[in-house]
């Protein structure tokens, strides 16, 4: 047993965190980083941190992952990190040559609390940003929230720099999307795109962190949002926010900022979900919704029906960021399966409970945030074994010790590839979605069956 | 670019040329962490500037001292319980993200190497002080787990706030006397790398652990590995090969260990160290303390592995062993050879680059040797003079500020335990016999001339390397790792290995040579053109036309 000390007896802990269901708010924040165009994230506090957020992100996309680090050191600890990150800046223009630097933080310089605002404005003064070049900052403890929140924060701190309200009449949509894959981004883009929308969407990460292999490394990919794409969201229609935690202070903020007004969705996964974003999407927009987007609906819902005798009254566990596990709750109800167990290190609070309870039923077991760990996870199927967990790669240790099918979902998936290539939000993500669930379902029967009654045709 | 126009490289030019794009204060400094070797007579090579701080903004492949103390030392051990002291990040990417494999006795023994533990410290406890916390924490782990020991890792906002890791170690002891509690000032900002936290983890180890209990391990020839930390599998190789010899292996720090192991570490009569950088420190003090000779062995390659088995077992002295092992050589040998002569006939002359952290890259040059291939340019991300130049440079290391606040234990000898396992003569016999104590080459001495050491090599850097000498291979880490790959440039990781392994020992030599023979001859490089960027179109034949 991989996982041998975990009791099924479940006793309250308040103090001890084990195996966490989050990690820290700086890694999301470069993940949100990466989806601007030409940008290289810093990580202002002490190497170590930018080292294995590189590492962890580099794992999971099995691409290269850039950003620079301040490199604290005892003695800047001690004093601040203004000259380290001074001389940071001159460093990266010099060799790196980004058009703009984004900026965040570490437990340790907002522990020491370095004011980076004065730090970046004395940059300017100085002459050490170059013509043209941008540095903007954002302010990520790893003592508050988790990585979802450094997402949120940073992709805020896009907006606070460079929206603006100029009074153009631009006839497009915002379109911020939580802490979620490149593919998935990709493929909010493709709905907009069939249906003839006009959108800004940031963060974008798709063709940056599952780039191609042709021969050349590529320090600042194709992809990514623009400066004056991000510029113009200031005045845009309407902004959607596609997931709560990850996406609602940016759009909030070009609200507040630029008088955009915005509505905050669930992520659109399954086919509800997708329907939710879509109608907003029409209505945002003014227009009718394509044949194309009606035809992979169809097709999804085609698929539902006829193989719901496979999904029906299956029971699920789920864990991960929260945004996600609500998206992922819409898709296992729209297909028949129970939820037994929602898991989230990140705080969602009161309103998030409620929606889990209402999608999924009274007797689900939620909890998120302090001490809503895999430990504990582990502990829930223990006690109620369900017939598929949904979750992230360190899920793969509870599934081998209990001998239950797990479907990779989330981040971070060190251990398989796909993610960062196909969908699960769309209705071809539901598609993509629903053909695993019904794989490891169908294969379990073909496992299992006795030999007089396995199925050619199912 | 073959052989002849590698070497046509003029090295100076190049370092030059990769200098002149820096600010003039990054360029004084690179200049010294960019050395061209040369091996003179006496062993004398050029003096490098390592193990100084990292400059900012330069994008390091470096990680922090939190990295080399938990992530490191420490994380291999399977049941020593480990709570990471801090905001979540920390304990998350430390956790299973390292390959030391462990193997419990049985299938109920303790193994708590899948376990991340943390105190997850919030906003409150930065403000109001996190030992509150760290204890109810050590309460809630031995309710949960009953321990043996339990070591406390301090992450960088607990030495700004003030919290003692030590205080509240001795604390919770007194609480549960049964329990060894020991706690790691390793908070990522000490020193500049991973180097100090391997250092402050040597340090704890050696006050805190070994020597608390004189129970030895059956079996005669009793020895310690140091710095050897089961990545893959390699340690069970190493096993397998010295149990084969006759020989006890007693314990491993840290690959496949337990503590009970660890306790009992002094009572072995020979100490050996793999990977010098990260254990040296507990190498020379359990010599002062105990009396326990060392001496550098390498089991990464075959030829160097058949060496180092030999010179453990010269070092007992027994007849019967040395034959035994040389029996054992010589099986193993036979396929090692086979499979050698088969890839050599295929890679020989291939060129090759190695940036690995504190041991690697200069270990894996003996693999690559073996199999006719060049190491052409080398460097280690945070490795010192010493392991750059030989120990013989030692007296002359002068530490700077950066490193100043890494404690130097004052070590003596143990009035009990204390004895030397071979008497003065012995040991200048065998001094004169060829054997080397307490000592340790360098990468550098046993590298060609003109090759290029490079120490903290850089984003920018690599890219100039490629640019100008389209090596074969490049070994290094994840975060290359697909840097290079973009660019048809085959990267063998040499921290993790790829998930694949083991690469010591002589199986491990066997997978090393076919892995590489497999990466440098993969197809799959040669599909990165497209076939119709070769052929201009006005050239191409349309299907309509006849």
């Amino acid at each position: 047993m991989l996982l041998r000390h975990t009791p099924e007896e479940i006793t309250e802990r308040s103090a001890l965190t084990i195996n966490p269901a989050k990690t820290c708010q700086p890694i999301g924040a470069m993940y949100a980083a990466l989806g601007v165009h030409k940008c290289l994230p810093h990580s202002h506090g002490s190497q170590g941190c930018c080292a294995y957020h590189r590492s962890a992100l580099t794992r999971h996309y099995k691409d290269p992952i850039m950003a620079t680090t301040s490199s604290f050191t005892e003695g800047a600890s001690v004093f601040g990190g203004q000259a380290n990150i001074l001389e940071a800046i001159t460093n990266i223009f010099a060799l790196y040559d980004p058009d703009v630097i984004a900026v965040h933080t570490t437990c340790l310089s907002e522990v020491i609390g370095d004011d980076l605002a004065q730090i970046i404005n004395k940059a300017i003064t100085e002459g050490k940003i170059p013509e043209g070049k941008r540095v903007l900052h954002t302010n990520t403890p790893s003592f508050k929230g988790s990585h979802v929140t450094g997402y949120a924060n940073m992709t805020a701190s896009f907006v606070q720099y460079f929206s603006e309200k100029t009074g153009a009449k631009l006839d497009q949509i915002n379109l911020i999307p939580s802490f979620i894959e490149p593919s998935d981004m990709s493929e909010i883009k493709h709905i907009a795109d069939e249906m003839g929308i006009k959108y800004v969407m940031f963060p974008d990460t798709s063709d940056v962190v599952n780039g191609p292999m042709d021969g050349k490394f590529r320090m600042y990919p194709r992809g990514g949002a623009t400066l004056e794409q991000i510029k113009s969201a200031g005045d845009s229609t309407k902004t959607l926010a596609l997931g709560r935690l990850g996406a609602s202070a940016a759009a909030k903020l070009l609200d507040t900022k630029c008088k955009v007004p915005c509505e905050i969705l669930d992520l659109p996964i399954g086919l509800s979900g997708t329907d939710t974003f879509v109608d907003a999407l029409r209505l945002a927009a003014g227009v009718a919704v394509s044949d194309s987007v009606m035809l992979e609906r169809g097709q999804l819902l085609d698929v539902m029906l006829d193989m719901n005798q496979y999904t029906h009254g299956k029971t699920v566990s789920l864990v991960g960021d929260p945004d996600l596990v609500l998206g992922m709750a819409q898709f296992c109800r729209d297909v028949d399966m129970k939820v037994l167990h929602v898991v989230s290190g990140s705080a969602a609070g009161p309103k998030f409970d409620a929606r889990i309870k209402e999608l999924c039923g009274e007797e689900v077991i939620v909890k998120t945030g302090a001490n809503a760990d895999m430990f504990y996870f582990h502990q829930l199927i223990k006690n109620h074994k369900p017939d598929l967990i949904l979750g992230n790669t360190y899920c793969k240790y509870i599934a081998r010790d209990e001998g239950i099918p797990l479907i990779r979902i989330g981040f971070p998936i060190y251990d398989r590839v796909g993610h960062s290539y196909f969908p699960v939000v769309g209705y071809r993500g539901g598609l993509r979605l629903l053909e695993k669930v019904l794989d490891i379902f169908m294969d379990k029967q073909d496992k299992e069956s006795p030999e007089e009654s396995f199925e050619l045709v199912m | 670019m073959d052989h002849d126009e590698n070497m046509a490289v003029d090295t100076e030019e190049f370092k030059s040329e990769m200098l002149t794009r820096y600010p003039a204060k990054v360029a004084k400094k690179r200049k010294r962490q960019i050395v061209i070797n040369q091996v003179d007579a006496g062993e004398q090579v050029p003096e490098i500037l390592a193990n100084s701080r990292t400059i900012p903004g330069i994008l390091t492949m470096r990680g922090c001292s939190y990295a080399g103390c938990k992530g490191v030392v420490l994380g291999p051990t399977r049941d020593i319980l480990q709570i990471t002291h801090g905001p979540i990040g920390c304990g998350f990417y430390s956790w299973s993200t390292r390959r030391n494999q462990t193997r419990p006795e049985t299938p109920d023994s303790p193994n708590y190497m899948t376990y991340a533990m943390s105190t997850d410290l919030q906003e409150d406890e930065i403000i109001f002080g996190g030992e509150k916390k760290l204890k109810a924490a050590i309460d809630e782990a031995v309710a949960l787990f009953h321990p043996k020991a339990i070591g406390i890792f301090a992450t960088c906002p607990v030495g700004l706030i003030g919290d003692d890791v030590h205080a509240v170690a001795r604390e919770m002891e007194a609480k549960y006397p049964d329990i060894n509690i020991f706690g790691f000032s390793c908070e990522g900002y000490k020193g500049v790398s991973q180097s100090a936290g391997h250092h402050v983890a040597n340090n704890k180890v050696f006050t805190d652990v070994v020597g608390l209990d004189d129970t030895p391990k059956p079996g005669k020839f009793r020895f310690n590995i140091l710095g050897e930390y089961n990545i893959g599998g390699d340690a069970f190789e190493i096993e397998r090969i010295v149990a084969a010899c006759g020989i006890t292996l007693h314990s491993t720090f840290s690959g496949n260990s337990n503590y009970q192991e660890f306790i009992s570490a002094h009572t072995v009569d020979l100490n050996t160290v793999m990977c010098h950088r990260s254990i040296n420190y507990l190498a020379e003090m359990m010599e002062i303390k105990y009396g326990i000779p060392w001496f550098k062995v390498n089991f990464v390659g075959a030829d160097a592995t058949a060496k180092s088995l030999r010179k453990i077992a010269a070092f007992f002295g027994d007849k019967a062993l040395m034959e035994q092992t040389e029996k054992v050589i010589e099986a193993e040998m036979v396929a090692v050879r086979k499979v050698r002569d088969e890839v050599k006939a295929r890679c020989q002359g291939k060129k090759v680059m190695l940036f690995v952290g504190g041991s690697r890259a200069h270990h894996y040059q003996e693999l690559f040797d073996e199999m006719g291939m060049e190491t052409i340019a080398a460097g280690y991300e945070f490795a010192h003079r010493d392991d750059y130049e030989g120990r013989k440079v030692l007296p002359n290391i002068l530490v700077d500020a950066d490193s100043r606040n890494i404690e130097e234990l004052k070590v003596e000898k143990d009035p009990e335990r204390y004895k030397a396992r071979k008497s003065e003569e012995e040991m200048e016999k065998m001094k004169t016999e060829g054997f080397t104590f307490n000592d340790y080459r360098g990468m550098m001495t046993e590298m060609k001339d003109k090759a290029l050491i490079i120490d903290d090599l850089n984003h920018y850097e690599m890219e100039k390397l490629i640019e100008k000498y389209h090596p074969d291979v490049i070994c290094a880490g994840v975060k290359e790792k697909y840097v290079v790959q973009k660019q048809g440039i085959p990267l063998k990781q040499l921290h993790s290995y790829d998930y694949m392994g083991p690469y010591a020992g002589f199986v491990g030599a066997i997978n090393f040579y076919r892995e590489i023979d497999r990466l440098v001859h993969s197809k799959v490089f040669k599909l990165t053109k497209a076939p119709w960027q070769d052929s201009p179109e006005l050239t191409a034949n349309y299907g309509w036309t006849n």
